[in-house]
């Protein structure tokens, strides 16, 4: 049994703005059913002062994965596209009142979907090109994504980046090769 | 709010006659079956009456039998034992379904040296008996084959099995934790070497387990110190427990048919209610061959973990398959290894009965049960092409 928060309890079993926006100004989708959690966002975006104005999801997944998505949206509506860029995972956790270590990749979801859904409406496809470098073959997560989340959440075990992106939590084959991102991190950051 | 407990291939609630049973050795009759006083020998007595009780239940003679704390116990020391007894021979049969307890042992064996065959299952979840006789070769030193498969109840073809590998001298070992005390289990009409019985699966306490050692078999025991259990297992005998074990076993045998029935009506009753009152929903397992209590169905376009967490709100108990609830990041090795498609393997919900649960409880699941899914699939993003938004469709 999970240790959830009282906020995420009510998140999930009360989420809020659920569903989809017929003819959405931005649409934002991450993850995969194979996987095991995907959200889809919807956002409908004032053209004029770039204010999102109505943020709405569908999501597959755990009770983290649905209250993070409801959590999502409520930190988002009324921000600028901006302001809603700096939005990040660690604030998503922080709404719910934490999540369980384990589960800090839904909040690393919802972070994900939010970019997504600006990138599709700065007129980025709305699929990955897939010409970046993939790490983990079992959840696909590229080093792109494990350098990111590494850096902004100052992960220092392969252990937590499971955690934040489920890249490791599968055959486990890609784990030396998460240490030695971790390990040219380190070197970066003590320049 | 009341518990509906729908989850006893996990657990069992100890018998209340179990409990009254081991109580006297919890409390007054603490003496060590080993002492030479009396104090001792009467628990000593007690020890040998549970023994009798555990034969009984699968028609075994009690000198075959030895306790130990748990089913992984019991599944850890026949693998170790027949590769220890046996020192010439480094390959080993499992199948794909097993649980952790033989699995992850096999995988520990193969970092040793053991070659080790999985057998594959079908879309129904049964082995192919006939890839097993090929598989097997002069080098085999064990074969270990679940009795009945935790997850989706799916009874394997020990009798079918267990008689080929006896006449070419190879070790036939199973995992009968969830089978023990729900199905009969006959280790004379069939020649089964070794077979593993965990106590918490049919209402005794947990900390207890049995393995069966057909007389005659090479023995190499795993817990290496004193004499007990004729020099079997060492360790001072977990006496409350093992007198737990006992009674529940003797509960289990005789109750075994009318239990069969009950259970399988209940079983049922939920299993069709279920399918016909919620869309996109499939059995998991052969239903041909399966324990009474155990009813695997997932749910298509929805996450397991939040299915049970709803279910939850409504005191109701059972697992899933689904990654998020496995502790790992991968979902259930059962049901991937069945073929079945991650659209249903993520949800995939586990319902598992026993003799304490009655068709009010089978009534209030079938109540709560599709307006939970309804919304579910409200909030997924998946397999809206396929349904509408209001239930009562029938099922693909």
């Amino acid at each position: 049994m999970w240790d959830y928060t009282d906020k995420v309890k009510e998140a999930f079993l009360r989420p809020k703005n659920v569903g989809e926006i017929k003819n959405a100004d931005a649409i934002g989708e991450v993850g995969s059913i194979v996987c095991g959690d995907a959200l889809k966002l919807y956002l409908r975006i004032d053209r004029e002062t770039e204010t999102i104005l109505d943020a709405r999801f569908q999501t597959f997944g755990c009770a983290s994965a649905i209250a993070s998505s409801s959590a999502l949206t409520e930190l988002i509506k009324g921000k600028t596209l901006d302001e809603a860029l700096s939005v990040t995972n660690q604030d998503i956790a922080d709404f719910l009142g934490g999540l369980p270590a384990q589960k800090m990749h839904c909040s690393v979801m919802g972070r994900e979907a939010l970019e997504a859904a600006i990138a599709n409406y700065r007129g980025a496809p709305l699929l990955k090109t897939g010409t970046e470098r993939v790490v983990c073959k079992c959840f696909d997560v590229t080093e792109d994504k494990i350098r990111r989340v590494a850096m902004e959440n100052h992960l220092k075990t392969v252990d937590e980046i499971t955690n934040f992106t489920k890249a490791g939590g599968g055959c486990g084959e890609c784990k030396s090769e998460i240490e030695k991102i971790l390990l040219s991190i380190v070197i970066q950051e003590s320049r | 709010m009341t518990t509906i407990y729908l989850d006893n291939n996990a657990t069992t609630r100890t018998a209340p006659e179990v409990v009254e049973a081991m109580t006297p050795y919890l409390t007054e009759l603490y003496g060590n079956p080993s002492s030479m006083h009396t104090f001792g020998g009467q628990v000593r007595k007690k020890i040998e009456d549970a023994l009798e009780q555990i034969a009984a239940l699968i028609n075994a003679e009690p000198e075959e039998i030895l306790f130990t704390s748990c089913g992984t116990e019991s599944d850890n020391t026949a693998l170790m034992s027949a590769v220890e007894t046996f020192p010439q021979k480094k390959h080993l049969i499992t199948t794909r379904v097993e649980h952790p307890a033989v699995l992850n042992f096999c995988h520990y064996l193969g970092r040793k040296g053991f070659r080790t065959t999985y057998l594959p299952v079908n879309a129904l979840g049964q082995i192919d008996p006939v890839v097993l006789d090929n598989e097997a070769d002069a080098d085999t030193v064990i074969v270990s084959i679940m009795s009945a498969n935790n997850e989706t109840g799916v009874i394997f073809p020990v009798g079918t099995v267990a008689p080929r590998l006896h006449e070419r001298g190879i070790l036939f070992h199973t995992d009968a934790v969830q089978a023990a005390g729900k199905i009969p289990l006959d280790v004379r009409k069939i020649p089964i070497d070794m077979l593993s019985i965990s106590g918490h699966k049919l209402h005794a306490p947990k900390g207890v387990g049995a393995l069966y050692v057909r007389k005659g078999t090479r023995f190499h025991p795993y817990m290496i110190g004193g004499h007990q259990e004729h020099s079997r297992r060492a360790g001072t005998e977990n006496v409350a427990s093992i007198i737990g074990l006992g009674k529940a076993a003797e509960l289990a045998r005789a109750n075994l048919t009318e239990e069969i029935a009950y259970l399988g009506r209940l079983r049922d009753r939920l299993e069709q209610g279920l399918l016909s009152s919620c869309p996109h929903a499939r059995v998991n397992g052969d239903t041909a061959n399966r324990l009474p209590n155990t009813t695997n169905i997932s749910f298509e376009y929805i996450e397991g973990e939040a299915i049970l967490l709803r279910l939850n709100e409504y005191g109701i108990c059972a697992s899933s398959g689904s990654a998020c609830t496995s502790g790992s990041l991968e979902p259930s090795h059962v049901l991937r290894a069945m073929g079945v498609p991650y659209t249903a393997v993520h949800g995939s919900i586990r319902f598992s009965l026993s003799r304490y649960n009655s068709d009010r409880d089978i009534d209030t699941v079938l109540e709560v049960m599709p307006s939970i899914i309804r919304d579910l699939r409200e909030l997924s993003p998946f397999g809206r092409d396929k349904r509408v938004s209001s239930g009562g469709q029938t099922n693909e």
